[in-house]
């Protein structure tokens, strides 16, 4: 197969990929997180890859799987921030319509069977308002006041409905980290693609805020007393 | 081509893109002598995760006209966003809505042009006719159309059509002695069985549930409006009282 | 032909269904538990827990099924997967655990019981879809494993199995911790199944949990019950005559019989 069939209509593999991204609503607007980690199959192979990424002046986007796909649609987005900016009309573009235009990006590279392979969250906050939004290669779209990609679908999804649903009006930027930490800390014990070193993102009515890498601390103590797997005792 | 056959799998196949999915959920309308209603459920789901448990499914086009897709979510979206673009065209170039049979028939069209990549969609539409009854177009993927009275679509069509065979057409029910059964039901039996329609769904289907959204969508001056009056969670969504008038009707389902 | 047979058993039948499968003749679809089911140590036993749903594909088959599984007073199994499968593998090592009891005069243990169903599950290659979560107390303390299809096994403080096994483990990940007591660790199980009924769409209805510490075994049927059917909205009740009939046949099933006395017999 020529390179050029390749690159052009062949669908691709992911390569070096990231997992789950997470992200709730709260008090003052829209929290994310993503951890550090870039795989190489089941290699960890980059372990300072930033996959928080800040669009324009209220949004944040957060990306799993195909890293380089995900730097792709950083650079169009920057292209298509400058070229809002420069037209200078009094509009900027919000988190909605960031999301629009990448359901669109995503559904049409979809339509010709050469996809961006990303699960996409889009978070921000403008007008007062928040706004927290799902696309993913398929052109799926969807939202939720809480949301999360890859493995933390299953593992993180569950404990954020339970903590958040109805409360997302109440919950404080220091409830909704300690329960973005727990999410992280259950997804280093058990998705195997991921690290104990993360960033967070907030969108409020001050603008983006992503933060340093931040570690997560785990106790595996209870290992001690587990002896085998069946009928051993010693 | 024999010789492909043949050919064995020495090698672990690549495994190929598969531009669709299933989301789940269920969509429903009936047709009254002067109304329709179109529902539909709010899970959004893929193989046993829920996405979400409000994605709309049934969308408002017009005064008169309610569509309701179900399938492939991204196909549904984008295919809503097209119809209503060509409607807004249409109003642009003849200064009013169009007709709803027009619309069937645009659907239809909108569809077949994507014979060979279609849209994994199931639509139905449902709103008032030109002559001011209640009317139910049902689609297949790739256009195939007819007005019925009623038709449900969706994971749960299984479970929901029959039900609606026996208690909208009356199949497999013989009237009493010297009497028949109506032609039209009235718009308070036709919601009472959309709600059970779906809470049934609900309890037999794992894709359902969440939440239940119904559009009602009555003539002018429709005497139907009188029903409407004792329903819970109810809201208008036309601004004029003197055309045909829209309403939603928002429920919860369970949520397991 | 050969005489010779190679040991264990014989799986030329999975070859000849794999090609009939292959040719488009479909096995039967089998009742799977979807299923969420946990089990976690505590400060004085055991606590199992399991939701009540039972599915065939997206189709609900059973909304209140029962999911814990009698192995012996002291031990219990929650079964994942094929619903035959776990039913008759646990009624089998049950059967089999009493008879060792009988046979050995001793409290049965859960060791034994895990070793002989991963023993027999080994066997079959995974073609027993059984995934099991098993736990009691014997004579040596609380234990609980979980054995998976292919008969490997694990043990641990908290386990979980099933479709909604990664809602479960989420909430014992972020929540459990040793030597809890036992209202605590019911409260923890209730949880943990909770979380697979509403975010899993394999899992569903309600909450079944079983505790079993030295004094005895609590089974604990419906312990939460989140899921009740609503009212529906019309009545569908069917006017007697509505059913059409095309021929009318009256039988009478009772035999009419005279009974006529002849001549005594002589037995002199």
């Amino acid at each position: 197969m020529s390179i050029a069939a390749q690159t052009d209509s062949c669908p691709r593999q992911p390569i070096v990929t990231g997992t789950s991204v997470l992200a709730l609503k709260y008090k003052d607007g829209v929290m994310m997180a993503a951890d550090n980690l870039a795989s190489y199959g089941s290699l960890a192979r980059f372990k300072d890859i930033q996959r928080l990424h800040p669009v324009g002046k209220y949004t944040v986007i957060g990306a799993g799987g195909d890293m380089s796909d995900f730097q792709y649609i950083q650079k169009f987005l920057e292209q298509l921030i400058i070229e809002e900016f420069t037209s200078q009309d009094g509009h900027d573009l919000g988190p909605a319509q960031i999301h629009e235009y990448l359901s669109q990006v995503m559904y049409s590279r979809r339509s010709k069977i050469n996809p961006l392979w990303n699960s996409l969250l889009v978070g921000g906050f403008k007008d007062g308002k928040s706004f927290l939004s799902y696309v993913d290669l398929l052109g799926t779209t969807y939202s939720a006041t809480t949301l999360a990609t890859g493995f933390g679908a299953y593992l993180a999804q569950p404990i954020l409905r339970k903590e958040v649903e109805g409360r997302e009006n109440e919950l404080t930027e220091e409830e909704a980290i300690r329960i973005m930490e727990s999410c992280m800390k259950v997804l280093y014990y058990r998705d195997a693609r991921s690290l104990d070193k993360y960033q967070l993102a907030v969108i409020t009515a001050d603008g983006v805020k992503i933060s340093e890498s931040r570690h997560l601390s785990t106790t595996w103590s209870f290992a001690e007393g587990i002896r085998g797997y069946g009928a051993q005792t010693q | 081509m024999a010789d492909m056959v043949s050919i064995p799998h020495s090698q672990p196949q690549q495994h190929q893109f598969n531009p669709y999915t299933e989301n789940g959920g269920t969509i429903l309308a009936i047709a009254g002598a002067d109304f329709s209603v179109i529902a539909g459920d709010t899970r959004q789901s893929e193989g046993y995760s829920i996405q979400t448990r409000y994605a709309p499914k049934v969308f408002r086009l017009t005064d008169k006209a309610v569509l309701a897709v179900n399938g492939f979510a991204a196909d549904g979206n984008m295919f809503v966003k097209k119809v209503r673009q060509r409607l807004e065209w249409y109003r642009h170039a003849h200064a009013k809505d169009m007709p709803i049979r027009a619309i069937a028939r645009l659907i239809q069209t909108m569809l077949y042009s994507r014979r060979f990549f279609p849209y994994y969609v199931y639509n139905i539409l449902g709103g008032i006719e030109e002559d001011g009854t209640g009317a139910v177009y049902s689609f297949d993927p790739v256009g195939s159309y007819e007005r019925e009275a009623c038709r449900a679509a969706g994971a749960a069509q299984s479970l929901v059509q029959p039900f609606l065979d026996n208690q909208i057409y009356f199949k497999n029910q013989t009237p009493a002695p010297g009497t028949s059964f109506p032609g039209h039901l009235s718009l308070s039996t036709v919601l009472s069985l959309v709600i059970d329609s779906f809470t049934s769904a609900t309890e037999r289907h794992i894709e359902v549930g969440d939440g239940l959204e119904m559009y009602i969508v009555l003539a002018k001056n429709s005497p139907s409006i009188q029903s409407l009056r004792d329903i819970r969670g109810m809201s208008e969504l036309t601004a004029t009282e003197d055309g045909e008038r829209v309403f939603v009707v928002r429920r919860d389902l369970k949520k397991d | 032909m050969s005489v010779y047979r190679s040991p264990g058993f014989d799986f030329s039948n999975s070859t000849r269904n794999n090609f009939l499968l292959n040719k488009g003749v479909p096995l039967p679809k089998a009742t799977s538990t979807g299923t969420t089911i946990v089990g976690c140590v505590f400060k004085d036993g055991i606590v199992l827990g399991a939701d009540t749903r039972a599915t065939e594909g997206p189709i609900v088959a059973d909304k209140n099924c029962e999911k814990i599984h009698f192995i012996t007073e002291g031990i219990r199994c929650c079964g994942a997967g094929t619903a035959a499968d776990t039913e008759f593998t646990t009624a089998l090592i049950s059967s089999n655990m009493e008879l060792h009891a009988l046979q050995s005069g001793r409290k049965p243990r859960v060791v034994t019981a895990m070793t002989m169903l991963k023993q027999t599950l080994f066997r079959y290659q995974g073609h027993i879809g059984a995934a099991l979560v098993l736990g009691g107390v014997d004579p040596t303390g609380p234990q609980l494993f979980t054995i998976h299809p292919h008969g490997s096994t694990d043990k641990l403080p908290y386990v979980t199995m099933g479709s909604g096994s990664l809602a479960a483990m989420a909430v014992f990940e972020s929540k459990w911790s040793a030597n809890m007591e036992r209202q605590e660790a019911l409260d923890l199980v209730i949880l943990a199944i909770s979380a697979g009924i509403f975010n899993d769409l394999g899992s569903g209805s309600n909450v079944d949990a079983c505790i079993i510490t030295a004094d005895g075994t609590e089974m604990l049927r419906n312990v939460d019950m989140p899921n009740q059917r609503v009212q529906k909205e019309r009545d569908y009740k069917f006017r007697r005559g509505t059913t059409a009939w095309t021929k009318e046949d009256v039988r009478k099933f009772v035999v009419e019989e005279t009974v006529t006395s002849t001549d005594e017999m002589d037995t002199s």
